[in-house]
């Protein structure tokens, strides 16, 4: 099987990969994390990642935010090679990676204090974004003394306060309960409707892919490589009523088969 | 740092801390009672507590023991305040720059295999019988516990908050001050705790060896006299010093570091 390759769009896309190729070690020790990725993203398109460990999702994102190389190809945002972190990218990590010695509010404000914006103007928005995630009551309170879930939305908070085009957010829900989850997700699905914010969600959780996408994309590893694409064909408007349709099952059915009976690939 | 006063979580521990120090003084008390027992019934020839106490006044009163306090503390925060100093600075470089680590890194260890008591002879015949000496080694004992402690804090600095800040712009020079130092306060804390622990022990052995006052040269006086109350007020003393040492420096850690989770 040969890596997809995505009919051409005739807009640019948001975040293209070209061809992208990722190597960890040398000579017989080698191991090719990523194959050949082709995938071009739309502007304010919700794609969600799925695929076994060892898939290469991770690979992909890191080398989309601009935190890792390529060994091959390139990524594009915007038409233009990404060469390292840049304030167009969100970043939303699974550890949350709170700095824990700030506050939700000085967490919130950290890339803004960094640009050197004015106190008045970053209280400002961070007082936008706290509430956007439903933090107000805890804005001056330390990271350990939030829950799981709190942590996150703060980190989202964080992220949305440089005010990216994207959002790569890597299992973000990921250490959270199930309940916690889907009202995280609702959330984000609501500010992203409102904002249209591009987002390149990786998950492990299949129901949370269809849920949350207008495509998902299935990877395979061993190499780490694009396995198919799913197109969601279901109401924007996604609610507990799309949640409990058969649609919905059907689709999360082709992507549970896409993702658990994968063929080995034959030929190297 | 600006760090708010985060909502302590329940108040259970609260409750525990009484019977802890009521436990803490019948121990205390228990232990008094078995010397007194053992000394009175002239099991062991040793002072006991009473001879201990009285000689314990006459010192403080005839302003020995302040004096030899005095002095000790001296040396050891002289020095341990000039070994932290260098080794903060150099502990981040060792951290930052793996050419800095790898230049500096082999001495550091090296040195650290040597109890810094070791060096005393030689400091001695190179340094004469002065303060020099002294303080010399006791920079040696910290500078050596704090530096490794600080090295350590710099490179176990959780990579993701590193590429946290990264994503939201960060620069190496904005992500030194603002992530990597910060993240490494705990490790240092550590370090200075351990530099202080071990500089304090390193000023009373070198008092034995050569000095005209302290704690550490008073008790070899008496040990030609065979004045053993003597050698137990010092002995206390030390203990009752190094404990305070500790606790100040323990509080100043929490303090500092509030914003840690902790498991208890």
């Amino acid at each position: 099987m040969s890596p997809q390759a995505q009919p051409k769009p005739s807009f640019q896309p948001k975040l293209s990969f070209q061809n992208v190729s990722r190597r960890f070690g040398e000579g017989e020790k080698a191991f090719l994390a990523l194959d050949r990725l082709n995938l071009d993203i739309a502007d304010g398109e919700f794609v969600t990642v799925v695929g076994p460990s060892g898939c290469g999702k991770s690979t992909a994102m890191n080398i989309a935010a601009g935190l890792m190389d390529v060994s091959d190809g390139q990524v594009l945002v915007d038409g233009k090679p990404v060469r390292g972190p840049g304030p167009e990218r969100g970043v939303i990590f699974q550890q949350y990676a709170l700095f824990p010695w700030l506050t939700v509010r000085q967490n919130v404000e950290f890339g803004l204090r960094i640009k050197g914006m004015p106190a008045a103007e970053r209280r400002r928005i961070s007082d936008r974004f706290i509430g956007l995630v439903g933090l107000r009551d805890f804005a001056d309170a330390l990271p350990k003394t939030l829950s799981g879930g709190m942590k996150q939305r703060c980190a989202i908070a964080r992220a949305y306060a440089v005010d990216p085009t994207m959002l790569l957010m890597d299992e973000p829900f990921g250490a959270l309960d199930a309940l916690t989850r889907v009202h995280m997700q609702d959330q984000l699905l609501d500010t992203w409707s409102r904002e249209r914010r591009t987002v390149f969600f990786i998950t492990h959780d299949v129901d949370e892919a269809v849920y949350l996408a207008n495509r998902v994309i299935v990877m395979a590893a061993r190499p780490g490589r694009l396995h198919k694409i799913i197109p969601v064909n279901l109401p924007p408007v996604r609610n507990e009523e799309v949640r409990l349709s058969p649609e919905f099952t059907e689709i999360r059915n082709q992507v549970w088969h896409a993702v658990y009976h994968q063929k080995p690939l034959v030929d190297a | 740092m600006s760090a708010a006063p985060a909502p302590q979580p329940a108040t259970a521990q609260r409750s525990s801390i009484l019977p802890a120090l009521a436990l803490n003084a019948l121990a205390f008390l228990f232990g008094l009672a078995v010397w007194w027992a053992i000394t009175a019934a002239k099991l062991v020839v040793l002072p006991g507590p009473l001879e201990v106490f009285q000689r314990a006044i006459e010192l403080a009163l005839n302003g020995q023991l302040a004096i030899d306090i005095f002095s000790s503390l001296r040396r050891v925060l002289t020095g341990f305040l000039l070994g932290a100093a260098l080794a903060i600075p150099v502990g981040f470089l060792m951290g930052w720059y793996t050419v800095a680590r790898a230049l500096i890194e082999p001495y550091v260890q090296f040195f650290r295999m040597i109890p810094p008591l070791a060096v005393i002879p030689l400091a001695i015949v190179t340094m004469g019988i002065d303060e020099a000496p002294k303080i010399f080694v006791i920079f040696l004992a910290s500078f050596l516990s704090c530096v490794v402690a600080t090295y350590q804090g710099v490179i176990s600095v959780d990579r993701t908050l590193i590429n946290a800040a990264r994503v939201l712009g960060a620069t190496d020079s904005v992500i030194f001050p603002r992530v990597i130092i910060p993240a490494s306060i705990p490790f240092i804390l550590v370090g200075v705790r351990i530099g202080l622990g071990s500089a304090w022990a390193t000023v009373v052995a070198a008092e034995l060896i050569a000095a005209q006052s302290g704690l550490g040269f008073r008790m070899q006086q008496a040990q030609l006299y065979y004045d053993l109350p003597t050698i137990f007020v010092s002995l206390i003393t030390i203990g009752i010093l190094g404990l305070l040492m500790d606790r100040i420096l323990q509080a100043t850690e929490r303090r500092l570091t509030q914003w840690q989770e902790r498991a208890r």
